[in-house]
């Protein structure tokens, strides 16, 4: 049996996309046949973020529509075995998206899959909804500022409220945070929110710390999930929270300011 | 002009109305048992006032078809206890006739209500209180109103109303969340949302609360942004009243 999670925040920009890539690579390489659907229809990001935007020639709306097998949509990744993408249309919008056709295509997927990773589009309207409804499990990414914390807290109301599992009485969706873009030196200065902050706020479990770093940036412009860049922080950061995730005990890091010598000042600079 | 005075005026000496009353059923299922009328006297006595000069329809439903007993010697047995069969419904030919000769009513059958709770109700220690009929169930209704308790966080965008009652919120009510209530709110997370009490205007509604964030208080109408709240109390544990009808704040004594 196949777990879904959903990677959502409400507010757009936060790094959703990043961060479902990152983590769909990070459960492929530890051997988990693992998919990532681009929920977010009309504004295909997904693709060019796992570097297969040349290869999509069917999508998510064509399965759900019918107009295409579930297999000729699928996208296999050329760098990880057991990493699928499932790529979303351009041509649309979000009203494509039906209970229904999703629950089809999820159906069919939980017979191959270990993890199905559901990229949500920004926002609290029908994407989101569609991406969350049938989630096991939910990631919340959140940025150390307080309007994204105030979405975030909002998406965790509606996954309490308007998930399948809240919908039917099951157990509840677990959720867990991610905060993306923390740079602990801003932090310091009072610039952007403390760990603690945000997590007295949303109370929900930490599942990880992502530091501001340029390496993300670079990695989504070569098509390259920052996960596999394995010297900057960001990548090292993503793969321990692939390790909480699966239940290893992480202690967080790149929640403080690193000392500042001469070294790290170079290894900063080529990270 | 009263609707009495305007059947006085009008030429007629009488008025055919519908009207329905609520009546007990007695079940009779084994009319010549020795016990019966034992067993009976026993259930009357449980709440006197209830059953004194009470009404009753005999219900014959369940009796065998063979049965033959003294029908005239049982009403009179089952008013002997200070109940007064008005009808009957049910029962085989011989008992309907019987039953008709003694005067009682055929009832059309109606739906029947389970009496046996509201028998049980009256305390036993005193049988001699007034024990109302139906009242009971409607009582409890008007003058307790489970308080709402809500133990998950009411997060941002949520609204929570609590009708008619007060409410109860044991984790933090998050910015952008809003708590109603026509009754008190008490928030023993952090209030960061807004919280208003006595919402359909009880002027006494009272907000109580941990640690006060809240970016709007209102009592009855009355409110405060949070820009107005002040640092004495940010993050405080404070109570929200009317005091002569302005919106008040007092720390509450904690540890």
């Amino acid at each position: 049996m196949s777990k879904i999670i959903v990677m959502t925040s409400g507010k757009g920009g936060v790094g959703k996309t990043t961060s479902s890539a990152a983590f769909a690579t990070g459960l492929a390489l530890r051997g988990f046949k693992t998919v990532v659907i681009d929920f977010d229809v009309g504004l295909r990001n997904l693709d060019l973020v796992m570097g297969c935007e040349r290869r999509v020639v069917f999508d998510f709306i064509n399965v759900i529509n019918g107009e295409a097998k579930l297999n000729q949509a699928l996208i296999k990744d050329k760098r990880i075995e057991n990493l699928y993408i499932l790529p979303t249309s351009q041509t649309r919008d979000k009203d494509a998206l039906t209970r229904e056709g999703v629950e089809k295509v999820l159906n069919e997927l939980s017979k191959d899959f270990d993890y199905i990773l559901c990229d949500s589009p920004a926002g609290i309207e029908r994407g989101a909804l569609m991406s969350l409804y049938f989630a096991d499990h939910a990631i919340i990414v959140t940025n150390p500022e307080v309007s994204s914390v105030r979405d975030s807290d909002r998406i965790l109301g509606v996954l309490n409220s308007r998930s399948r599992r809240a919908e039917q009485g099951l157990e509840p969706v677990t959720q867990q945070l991610l905060l993306t873009r923390y740079d602990p030196e801003r932090v310091e200065k009072g610039e952007m929110l403390k760990v603690d902050d945000v997590l007295e706020i949303l109370a929900i479990p930490l599942l990880g710390v992502i530091p501001e770093s340029q390496a993300v940036l670079r990695a989504s412009n070569v098509g390259m999930p920052v996960i596999l860049d394995e010297v900057s922080n960001a990548g090292l950061a993503y793969s321990d929270a692939v390790g909480r995730f699966l239940g290893e005990d992480i202690e967080h890091r790149f929640v403080t300011p690193q000392k500042k010598g001469l070294f790290s000042r170079l290894l900063r600079r080529s990270a | 002009m009263s609707s009495a005075s305007q059947v006085a005026e009008r030429d007629v000496p009488f008025q055919l109305r519908g009207n329905s009353f609520t009546m007990m059923v007695l079940k009779v299922f084994a009319p010549t048992s020795p016990n019966f009328f034992t067993q009976l006297n026993v259930k009357v006595r449980q709440a006197p006032n209830f059953f004194h000069n009470a009404p009753v329809v005999l219900d014959f439903d369940d009796l065998p078809e063979s049965v033959v007993f003294d029908l005239g010697a049982f009403v009179a047995q089952v008013q002997a206890l200070h109940l007064l069969p008005v009808g009957f419904q049910g029962g085989p030919q011989p008992v309907r006739e019987a039953a008709m000769a003694v005067g009682l009513t055929p009832m059309p059958s109606g739906r029947a209500a389970k009496l046996e709770e509201v028998v049980k109700a009256p305390d036993p220690r005193q049988p001699d209180q007034q024990a109302p009929i139906a009242a009971p169930q409607v009582l409890i209704e008007v003058v307790h109103r489970p308080t709402l308790v809500v133990t998950e966080p009411v997060r941002s965008g949520m609204r929570v109303y609590a009708e008619k009652t007060d409410l109860i919120v044991t984790s933090s009510v998050s910015p952008g969340a809003e708590l109603l209530a026509d009754g008190n709110i008490h928030v023993y997370g952090a209030l960061r949302g807004r919280a208003l009490a006595g919402f359909s205007g009880d002027t006494n509604a009272r907000i109580f609360c941990h640690s006060l964030e809240a970016e709007v208080l209102s009592v009855a109408g009355n409110y405060r942004v949070s820009e107005d709240i002040g640092s004495d109390f940010y993050k405080k544990a404070v109570q929200v009243f009317l005091r002569d009808g302005v919106l008040s704040m007092d720390l509450l004594k904690t540890g």
